[in-house]
């Protein structure tokens, strides 16, 4: 049997900085503690036409960290009854701008197109992978959560979640780094 | 689930129901033991992360009744009754109504839109059901209930060979589904694959491909054996469990097999995520001789 991760994962408060961001390499396993944003396909949409209105993220987005879920709702006494990351590439084609516009990191699951790992390099964002399927368990990592806009769209709302120690790992970092092709191309990471 | 149901509509509604309410909740027992076999082999820190990480979800989901995942999915039915039964016109008509109550009670995530093109709003209710009946051999009458995920489902495709391609393009096909798609569909994975029926019909091959407990081989040895061999294959690919990294990206590959079209080779690969959440429940044994 082999053994888990045996690094102690890095720990980072929430609004990320450039600087918190900056030393983060691919494969490293993190705990994020503080405010990030539920946003998927639909809500995507919404940001992208505001962007392209107004010139900037709607609600204050800029700085903060939006992870890619559609929460189930509130249950056995927590905020939310399970979370976990949906597949980050549908936000492929909004991503690259939201970066530019000032999005500090995203979070979701799977592999992102080579514009979004351009932006990650040229804003210094970072895209954290998600483990997905362990959502009553990432749930229980999640101490609040509140409606911030776009309860039309159900879960695809967009909610501000308070995160405690929340597990990702690095996939895309500030230098272009990708855990997933490294992964295919059997580098050791 | 050992409680009985009758082959009503009401019968077959409160099988649904139920199956939402244990499946969105509980991980299966076969996929759990691949989880438990493959934490003993896996070598990779972060797969071994992955899996443990998952273990603890399936313990979280049960002990508090949440949700195992977020995604609680479209919910699919098939119903499989015996030739020798007559089944009833209404038999489905109510499972929409038992979807509709289970996702409330169960405080389960709604995922459906009423229109794909035209108008891509939330039924709020999770439905309709993608509901199905299929006549099989015998007496008996057989419901599945699948949870099925957006993610997974992304993740698969149906492709139409040309016959000269052979087992290496059948190969060819589920290998570079599980390349191209697999971090997107939660490994590790169960690989459901149809080859053969018509372009419409091999999806459905694939899909029910995945009732197959995990474990269990193939009726026939020859598609047990290129089972095995696609499994190898996809476990070489070294994506592992998450996609972060192992040996473990799928607990099992499922091939159904069936005639086709002198000019057809149709291959559809349906990915089953970490959470495959599925019941089959009898409603009336098979007691036919001949099945």
């Amino acid at each position: 049997m082999g053994q888990s991760t045996a690094n102690e994962p890095i720990r980072l408060t929430l609004p990320l900085s450039k600087e918190d961001l900056a030393p983060l390499r691919i494969g490293q396993e993190v705990r994020l503690t503080g405010p990030a944003y539920t946003s998927r396909d639909a809500g995507h949409m919404r940001m992208m036409e505001a962007l392209e209105q107004t010139g900037q993220l709607p609600f204050g987005l800029e700085g903060q960290t939006i992870f890619y879920a559609g929460p189930t709702p509130a249950a056995a006494g927590r905020p939310l009854g399970s979370v976990g990351p949906t597949t980050a590439s549908r936000m492929d084609f909004a991503t690259p701008a939201v970066m530019d516009a000032g999005v500090a990191a995203v979070m979701g699951k799977g592999k992102r197109s080579q514009e979004v790992i351009d932006a990650c390099k040229r804003n210094g964002s970072v895209y954290f992978a998600c483990v997905g399927g362990i959502a009553a368990l990432l749930a229980k990592c999640v101490t609040s959560s509140e409606l911030v806009a776009w309860e039309d769209l159900g879960t695809e709302a967009l909610r501000r979640i308070q995160l405690e120690d929340f597990p990702v790992f690095v996939a895309v970092d500030t230098q272009g780094g990708d855990l997933y092709r490294a992964i295919e191309a059997g580098q050791q990471v | 689930m050992s409680k009985t149901y009758e082959f009503t509509p009401e019968g077959v509604a409160d099988a649904v129901y139920d199956a939402i309410r244990h499946c969105a909740t509980h991980p299966r027992a076969d996929v759990l033991a691949g989880f438990e076999q493959a934490l003993q082999d896996e070598d990779q820190p972060r797969g071994c992360t992955v899996l443990e990480q998952l273990l603890e979800n399936a313990r979280i989901g049960h002990e508090d009744g949440v949700p195992i995942c977020q995604d609680t999915g479209t919910t699919w039915v098939r119903l499989e009754v015996g030739r020798q039964l007559s089944v009833p016109g209404n038999i489905l008509d109510l499972v929409d109504d038992a979807v509709a109550r289970a996702y409330a009670d169960g405080k389960l995530r709604m995922s459906v839109l009423r229109d794909a093109l035209l108008d891509r709003t939330n039924t709020t209710n999770n439905t309709p059901a993608f509901s199905e009946v299929a006549l099989v051999p015998g007496n008996g009458v057989t419901l599945h209930v699948m949870l099925k995920g957006g993610g997974s489902d992304n993740a698969s495709r149906v492709v139409m060979l040309a016959p000269g391609a052979g087992p290496e393009g059948v190969r060819k096909v589920v290998l570079d589904c599980v390349r191209e798609k697999a971090a997107n569909a939660c490994p590790p994975l169960i690989v459901g694959v149809g080859v053969g029926g018509t372009f419409d019909r091999v999806a459905g091959m694939a899909k029910h491909a995945l009732l197959r407990p995990v474990g269990s081989p193939a009726a026939s040895p020859e598609a047990a054996a290129f089972e095995a061999e696609l499994l190898e294959a996809v476990n070489g690919t070294g994506i592992g469990p998450g996609a972060l990294g192992g040996s473990c990206t799928a607990l099992a590959v499922h091939v159904e097999t069936g005639p086709c079209h002198i000019a057809a080779l149709p291959v559809a690969v349906n990915m089953g995520c970490s959470a495959m959440r599925y019941a089959s429940i009898q409603i009336i044994p098979n007691t036919a001789k001949e099945a």
